[in-house]
């Protein structure tokens, strides 16, 4: 699905992530955790194709194509999606009519034909009932008003529409409350199967107890420290990212 | 060889030789009442002696009138005056399919003049100027110029002097106390294309809405040209009286095309406790201007009006718009948007005027740009005066770019840069077209704007141009 190989890329200059290397098969769920400032987000920016984000060396490989080759746009309609940590409002914009574009052009790219207005209004509105979003948020600008929790949602709700191969979660547990870590969790466990992988990134072992991962990485400083399974995230609850420092070269 | 006149006296001269023939046509059909004689009269009178603005009169600072002297060159001699009779006058189905279709009371006025053939029947309070009776005259006569009446002389419109000096006919809209009126009233304004022995068209067009206290009503104005690239030169007026407590949401929609030049306005006065809430579109041409001329005269009063122009290839939009808040406690929100390309230029003026007994105040104005090329120009200029201690007001103009953070999110879902750049381009707009009260017409408009931004790059923002720059 993804391999990631002795990556190294630069913000602004400033090199944030140092030879990591990270090889994820379908259907396999892995965990990134890690301090602030270790990377995590990068990553994610990295593997969409953020402009500012500048890749130095290294090698990337999804479905068996170089995923540097691509633009931001290809590698979503290769079935790469990723849940920003801060969705972005877009007033003027309607939620449907985004989410109309999003998936016509993901389906074109897959050969298939474009859903007709009536179909997709009435897929989009099955959906957003199983992230417990009201149909009337689909009217609304794209994320315009939406509290924290409902921008989540929100997100979830586009993964579930454009079923991805490769889901990656920034921070998506981050602000929320319970109720809404269910919600987001229970999305993302309904769309886990053979096929499909997911990249975690989190800060907190808490989202791990809803979604339970197959691998656990502790990214700091830019790189791997460790790997393990689920019960490193334990770990890490109970003895924090410190005893770890170490392993930083 | 007579003495060689200027362009603009060239343009002053015809105009007062049409107005002039046009009193001397209708004096002999003998149907005009003594008020729209005066009317006429002083019109003629006061457009006569007042200077033709230059580069140095501050109301046209940005804008050249050039277009309507050079228009003067084309023969609209006897454009005006009626035909044989109105009832000759037919909108073609060319014009029928331009109109907007949703369940409204429907009045068609061509270059003007009454369209029964195509309208509905005038309900009840409304009626034609040439057909008044003692009481509608007397109404209009008590509310015809009074709103431009209460502008300080020296910013009296030049172009409404002359509307009203070419009256020929106008539409009253009156709504007695406490009275709804059910369904919107649709007005289209046509221009039609010229007739065989003129080179253009000239309508004059004219609407008195008076509305007494606690009564509501939707009224939508509708300019259309029937014919693309018709050369015609339209005067529009639009006065407004709304009675204490009563509510109007009034769209204007500006849509002809490129060879039309239109000079309009809207004269607006509120007494206590009334709502205005006001939407006004221009699709650009060789040139439009519109002033929105809003008095607060009770207090309490509440006035909300959303703006977008759209400027491309070579045209000029021209907003002015002033607020006088003469009362304590009245309230104004005005928010301007507009998309600038090509080699066009829009220039937006929004004056807020606070009396020294208009206490506690509130006002907002806010007006935002986007340059879409190098070449287009916006000249935009909040104008705020404040005499009273006791305001709260707020107003910024900004020259904006596409949100990169947008363009972003939209891309990684993997919309294609260029409709991520449509999408977020008339999403600028489409903003203000979503406090629109009326579906139909939002769905209207939105179909038709989001078709010309798909096909028209003009006004879509490559990203890559100049810095956004904030004034105070």
């Amino acid at each position: 699905m993804l391999e990631i190989n002795k990556l190294n890329a630069q913000v602004e200059d400033k090199q944030i992530l140092h030879d990591l290397s990270l090889n994820i098969k379908a259907g396999e769920v892995h965990a990134i955790m890690g301090p602030n400032g270790s990377g995590k987000s990068t990553l994610g920016n990295v593997l969409t194709g953020r402009d500012g984000y500048e890749v130095l060396s290294g090698d990337i490989t999804f479905n068996g194509k170089n995923l540097l080759d691509m633009g931001i746009e290809e590698r979503a309609r290769e079935g790469m999606f990723l849940a920003f940590q801060y969705p972005v409002e877009i007033p003027g914009v309607s939620n449907m009519e985004f989410l109309k574009a999003a998936v016509d052009a993901r389906r074109k790219h897959q050969g298939l034909e474009e859903l007709s207005s009536f179909d997709f209004m009435k897929l989009a509105r099955d959906t957003s009932k199983n992230v417990s979003l009201d149909p009337s948020f689909l009217k609304r600008g794209v994320n315009e008003g939406f509290s924290g929790g409902e921008k989540k949602r929100n997100e979830i709700m586009q993964m579930m529409l454009l079923e991805p191969s490769l889901c990656i979660l920034d921070e998506t547990d981050s602000g929320l409350d319970i109720d809404a870590l269910q919600v987001v969790a229970s999305g993302v466990n309904a769309m886990r199967n053979s096929e499909r992988s997911f990249i975690v990134v989190t800060h907190y072992q808490r989202l791990l107890d809803f979604i339970v991962p197959d691998y656990v990485h502790v990214l700091a400083g830019g790189k791997i420290v460790k790997s393990g399974d689920k019960e490193l995230a334990r770990e890490l609850e109970a003895k924090g990212y410190g005893w770890l420092e170490g392993e930083v070269a | 060889m007579s003495a060689i006149a200027t362009p603009a006296a060239e343009f002053q001269k015809h105009a007062l030789t049409l107005a002039a023939a046009q009193s001397a046509t209708i004096a002999q059909h003998n149907n005009s009442p003594a008020w729209m004689t005066t009317l006429r009269e002083q019109g003629a009178a006061d457009f006569a002696r007042t200077p033709w603005p230059g580069r140095k009169t501050e109301q046209w600072k940005y804008t050249s009138l050039q277009s309507l002297q050079d228009f003067v060159a084309a023969d609209w001699g006897a454009a005006l005056v009626p035909a044989a009779g109105h009832e000759a006058v037919t909108t073609g189905s060319a014009v029928s399919s331009a109109l907007l279709s949703f369940d409204a009371t429907r009045l068609v006025f061509v270059d003007g003049v009454f369209d029964a053939r195509a309208s509905d029947a005038l309900p009840s309070g409304m009626t034609l100027f040439s057909l008044a009776d003692d009481a509608a005259s007397k109404i209009i006569a008590d509310n015809l110029g009074r709103v431009a009446g209460s502008v300080d002389a020296a910013r009296r419109n030049l172009f409404s002097m002359l509307n009203n000096a070419w009256t020929r006919d106008g539409l009253l809209v009156h709504l007695p106390r406490s009275v709804t009126l059910e369904k919107p009233l649709y007005i289209a304004h046509v221009s039609s294309a010229a007739p065989a022995n003129t080179e253009a068209t000239v309508a004059n067009q004219r609407v008195l809405v008076v509305m007494e206290e606690g009564s509501s009503a939707q009224i939508v104005e509708h300019y259309i040209a029937s014919t693309p690239g018709q050369a015609a030169f339209v005067n529009a007026l639009t006065e407004i009286q709304l009675g204490n407590n009563a509510s109007l949401h009034h769209t204007r929609l500006n849509m002809e095309d490129e060879a039309l030049s239109h000079v309009g306005a809207v004269h607006l006065n509120l007494q206590r406790d009334a709502r205005f809430h006001g939407f006004t579109i221009a699709e650009g041409s060789r040139l439009k201007r519109i002033d929105y001329q809003m008095n607060h005269c009770g207090q309490g009063a509440e006035l909300n009006l959303d703006g977008v122009y759209l400027a491309r290839n070579k045209q000029l939009v021209d907003y002015h718009t002033t607020i006088e808040h003469r009362v304590p406690n009245g309230t104004s929100k005005e928010v301007f948007r507009g998309i600038i390309g090509d080699k066009a230029r829009a220039v937006f003026n929004g004056r807020i005027h606070i009396h020294k007994d208009a206490q506690k105040t509130l006002a907002e104005l806010n007006n935002r740009n986007l340059l879409t090329s190098n070449s287009a120009e916006i000249d935009t200029k909040p104008e705020l005066e404040i005499y009273a201690d006791d305001v709260r007001c707020a107003h910024g103009a900004t020259i904006s770019q596409l949100d990169e953070t947008a363009l972003y999110y939209l891309q990684s879902r993997g919309i294609s840069p260029a409709q991520a750049r449509v999408m977020l381009s008339f999403g600028f707009i489409n903003e203000l077209l979503q406090g629109l009260p009326h579906e139909d017409i939002k769905t209207a408009l939105g179909t038709h704007l989001s078709a010309l931004f798909a096909a028209d790059r003009a006004f879509v923002s490559d990203g890559d141009v100049r810095d956004a720059a904030e004034s105070a």
